[in-house]
């Protein structure tokens, strides 16, 4: 089938504009005979379903945790981007959707990320409107700070907790379409089969992971708002329970997954302290604002950090890149943190740390402070004092957090930071309607691949969340359920249903009767060691090759050698983790297909064939300027379908943060 | 930090679902790292249980950084443990020395039956939310937001009561079971802002109802949801919530939308 990515045609900025004036329409009295079932609910799945319901289409949701308000959205720090030039530094829509083309290398599509810059700033006045606390400077007007790979501020942020705040906005608007009765809500319900009719998505086979029953669900349409797959890596900063299972088995289902291997490493996580470590602690990318990352210019250098004088410290992203210093993209800060420490310049006792110092913002700020108050001869301490109230205020709930983990007070003496995975640019292939090839079956927010390229920028995941299910997904699923209208509702005892109960049935059946040896925590941690050292920050076709037979073989071995207790029909959070790496051992085999099909560097995949004598990303514009869409045909078999990328407005360069 | 490792007891509640009655059942483990977060430890005593052949403890957790409310066991007698403002799975096991025996329960409130073992049904919050924890506006219908100046300190004053993660702490510290915390923190947050105002005198009622509906206790001023809470939620957030309630009744406009 050939992939159309359904641009509109006409000039960049009235593509969006044309297609809102010109879609189909569903009128009212139809809309409240669709139903419409949402997956997930962080920011795209609580934004649709929410938007939807006052819409008036019947609507189901769906989520793995307790309650829709823990979806992981919900961690999320730093801020989210807006092109609202509120800070009258020169930002436009053109300048957010340029900086985010660049940002991601030159492989998102030109039309799906101008759109996102131009709903930006519709986002943050709903948010507004629901009440979220975005920080205010004292005029009462909203604050903004800066990200990394822009340089103008066009964050927005509520202190280091704004995926919280935006969640809770979402699912509050959720919440009360529950309570008008417009979305029937099922949490601890978990997604395990896409149905499909007459080549159509008109449902989902689900587990309620109460009481281990699996049941039908019809829809007109199925969003997939399912989130990333970091946790293929095993340690990640994703929660314990985020997964691919639903796109896993979209995808098996005929849905294409685009770029699978990029994923987006961030730079400043704690660092790994034991074998026991369960998950990994991000510490947002809105401390590079103010915080200075520095190793020893001595190898091995063991002193105290604050023993080391100035001229014996080497911060290294502004040594490399005096244009955004410390405020380069992740990927670029990421890879230069792990040169560092490879060369043997690394802190902590694991020597695989750097330092991020917040001694030179604290006196800076507390100098500021002192002249406000008139202190104009104020000593150092009273300086510092003051300094770090203001450090408190932007940042206090990471540093606790920090301190909490390490023991250590960030105040005093710096942070040791190491990369960590965080998110995954890749997912499933959508149109501009955010439509998989598989008709009525939709997937948003970071479950899909669209806008990010082969990085993405800070701040930007909670704009794309919130972009497509309050500003995109309410044109374009009306557009194609125009021609549906007709449509009744399907009984579940359709045999398309009866089938997919039989199937996801029969594996879980297939899966508790192995009873072997070996818990699913073990394999989990086995895996994601093999991802992590060859399918990482750097990549070669000899790691990737070695990958994907040890993939293979550990997937043979799972399903010959897992143990799970417990029973079928019960609450047993073993069988839920099981199906989960199931579906990563697969997965882990298509990225490393993926990234050694890609014999390029761009964004957050490093080949290390392909770099430049200084060490940077080496792009393959001529061969490799095309999205990955991935068919699975069967076990370990994947077909490639090239989507060409084409750049109309920007001129596609090398990527130069010099 | 000096890094050490601990041999620990462990007394844990096993209760089959809500119709099975529960008990304490006792694990050692070994060899636990002080730099362990308490999760992690109990990760380690599932992988041993599992080896063992036998049932792990079913707990909630996901996040795993302090900020989805999830996790939730009560610690030798309080929720979360003994930190200071700390969600369970931020604990840390330095927190503790070798030979040390630790009493982890569930949340215990009626309104919050167990599941299983540690995991508790929390749902009666979200339908707390859906009586008035929002402020109605349609997706599309937004001015622009700077249109809206707010004073500073009422935004951050709304912002701390809005850092509340839901994960019931509050209704598991206090001897009633009272939500009086969870819900003011809520009406807090909204009433502060001028566009939770046109809702308020609904929205304090409404939630008030429906917290009693689900058979939460009164709140007697005990405090003990302030000193538990992982958030730091105020006890100043109940004094305004009863405020806008009795606000609410005298004005006659507070009428509850049943």
């Amino acid at each position: 089938m050939p992939l159309s990515s359904k641009i509109p045609s006409g000039p960049l900025e009235s593509k969006w504009k044309d297609y809102k004036s010109t879609c189909k329409l569903v009128n009212p009295a139809n809309k409240r005979q669709l139903e419409i079932i949402v997956v997930g609910t962080g920011l795209a799945g609580a934004s649709a379903a929410a938007s939807l319901g006052e819409m008036g289409y019947k609507v189901k949701a769906f989520c793995f945790q307790d309650s829709p308000r823990r979806a992981h959205s919900i961690a999320a720090q730093g801020g989210i981007n807006a092109a609202k030039n509120y800070q009258n530094d020169g930002d436009s829509t053109y300048r957010l959707f340029y900086d985010t083309i660049k940002g991601g290398d030159y492989r998102a599509r030109e039309g799906n990320v101008y759109r996102l810059a131009e709903v930006s700033a519709n986002i943050i006045d709903q948010c507004v409107a629901q009440g979220v606390p975005f920080a205010r400077e004292y005029g009462g007007l909203l604050s903004n700070r800066s990200f990394g790979g822009t340089q103008v501020q066009r964050t927005f942020y509520a202190a280091g907790q704004t995926g919280q705040q935006l969640l809770i906005g979402a699912y509050q608007g959720l919440e009360r379409q529950v309570s008008l009765g417009n979305v029937e809500m099922y949490s601890r319900h978990e997604m395990l089969e896409v149905v499909k009719i007459d080549g159509k998505a008109r449902g989902i086979i689900a587990r309620n992971l109460v009481t281990g029953e699996l049941e039908r669900h019809f829809g007109h349409a199925v969003l997939l708002c399912t989130g990333g797959y970091g946790n293929v890596f095993y340690l990640s900063t994703n929660a314990m329970g985020s997964n691919v299972t639903a796109a896993w088995k979209a995808h098996k289902q005929g849905a294409y997954f685009g770029n699978p291997c990029f994923t987006q490493i961030h730079p400043t996580c704690i660092p790994v302290s034991g074998d026991h470590q369960s998950k990994l602690t991000l510490m947002s990318e809105s401390l590079r604002n103010d915080g200075r990352i520095w190793v020893p210019k001595k190898q091995g250098d063991n002193r105290k950090p604050t023993d080391i004088p100035e001229e014996e410290r080497d911060y290294y992203l502004e040594r490399r890149y005096p244009a955004f210093g410390n405020l380069v993209p992740r990927d670029v800060a990421s890879r230069a943190a792990k040169e560092r420490c490879d060369a043997g310049y690394g802190v902590g006792s694991s020597k695989m740390a750097v330092y991020l110092d917040f001694q030179s913002a604290i006196m800076r700020y507390g100098k500021v402070e002192a002249h406000k108050q008139g202190h104009s001869g104020a000593d150092n301490a009273t300086i510092y004092k003051l300094g770090k109230d203001v450090v408190k205020e932007k940042y206090g709930n990471l540093f606790d957090m920090y301190a909490k983990i390490t023991g250590e007070n960030p105040y005093e003496v710096p942070m040791r930071i190491y990369p960590a995975v965080h998110y995954t640019m890749g997912g499933l292939w959508v149109d501009y309607e955010l439509m998989t090839n598989v008709p009525n079956l939709y997937c948003l927010g970071e479950a899909n691949f669209s806008d990010h390229g082969a990085n993405r920028l800070g701040a930007s995941a909670l704009m794309q969340g919130l972009a497509d299910g309050y500003f995109v997904i309410p044109y374009t699923l009306g557009n194609n359920l125009a021609d549906d209208i007709r449509t009744k509702a399907i009984p579940t005892d359709h045999p398309a249903f009866v089938a997919a109960e039989k199937e996801v049935n029969d594996r879980i059946t297939r899966m508790m009767n192995i009873k072997g040896k070996e818990s699913v925590e073990s394999f989990h941690k086995r895996l994601g060691k093999i991802m992590w050292d060859k399918c990482g920050m750097g990549r070669n076709a000899k790691g990737l090759t070695e990958a994907i037979a040890e993939i293979k073989a550990l997937r043979k071995e799972f399903w010959s050698n897992v143990r799970i207790p417990g029973e079928i029909k019960e609450f047993n959070p073993e069988l839920d983790k099981a199906g989960r790496v199931a579906d990563f051992l697969e997965l882990g085999e298509l990225m490393c297909i993926d990234a050694l099909n890609r014999n390029e560097s761009c964004g957050g995949h490093f080949r290390e064939e392909s770099q430049t004598e200084d060490g940077e990303a080496l792009r393959d514009d001529e061969n490799y300027m095309y999205v990955a869409a991935w068919e699975y045909k069967g076990d370990s078999q994947y077909e490639l379908h090239k989507e060409s990328l084409d750049y109309e407005v920007v001129h596609p360069s090398a990527r130069s943060y010099k | 930090m000096e890094h050490y490792n601990m041999n620990l007891t462990l007394k844990v509640w096993r209760q089959k679902s809500a119709n099975f009655k529960g008990h304490f059942e006792t694990f050692k483990v070994a060899g636990i790292s002080s730099e362990m977060s308490f999760l992690e430890m109990f990760d380690v005593l599932n992988e041993q249980l599992v080896a063992e052949g036998k049932e792990p403890i079913a707990f909630d957790h996901d996040c795993r950084e302090g900020i989805c409310g999830m996790c939730s066991m009560y610690i030798n007698g309080r929720a979360h443990g003994p930190w200071e403002q700390t969600t369970t799975c931020q604990l840390h096991m330095r927190e503790y020395k070798d030979g040390d025996t630790i009493v982890v329960e569930p949340w215990r409130a009626n309104s919050f039956p167990v599941i299983r073992d540690l995991v508790v049904d929390r749902s009666s919050f979200d339908r707390i939310i859906g009586a008035g924890g929002y402020i109605s506006v349609n997706t599309g219908n937004a001015q622009d937001a700077n249109a809206l100046p707010i004073d500073k300190q009422k935004a951050d004053e709304s912002f701390a009561a809005a850092t509340c993660i839901g994960c019931g702490a509050c209704v598991a510290a206090c001897p009633n079971t009272s939500a009086m915390l969870f819900v003011s923190a809520k009406v807090s947050h909204l009433a502060l802002l001028p566009q939770g105002d046109p809702e308020r005198n609904t929205r304090a009622v409404n939630m008030i109802n429906q917290m009693d509906a689900e058979g939460f206790g009164s709140c007697t001023n005990i405090g003990a949801c302030e000193a538990e809470c992982p958030k730091g939620i105020s006890l100043e957030n109940i004094a305004r919530l009863n405020r806008e309630y009795i606000g609410a009744v005298f004005s006659g406009s507070g009428e509850s939308k049943s």
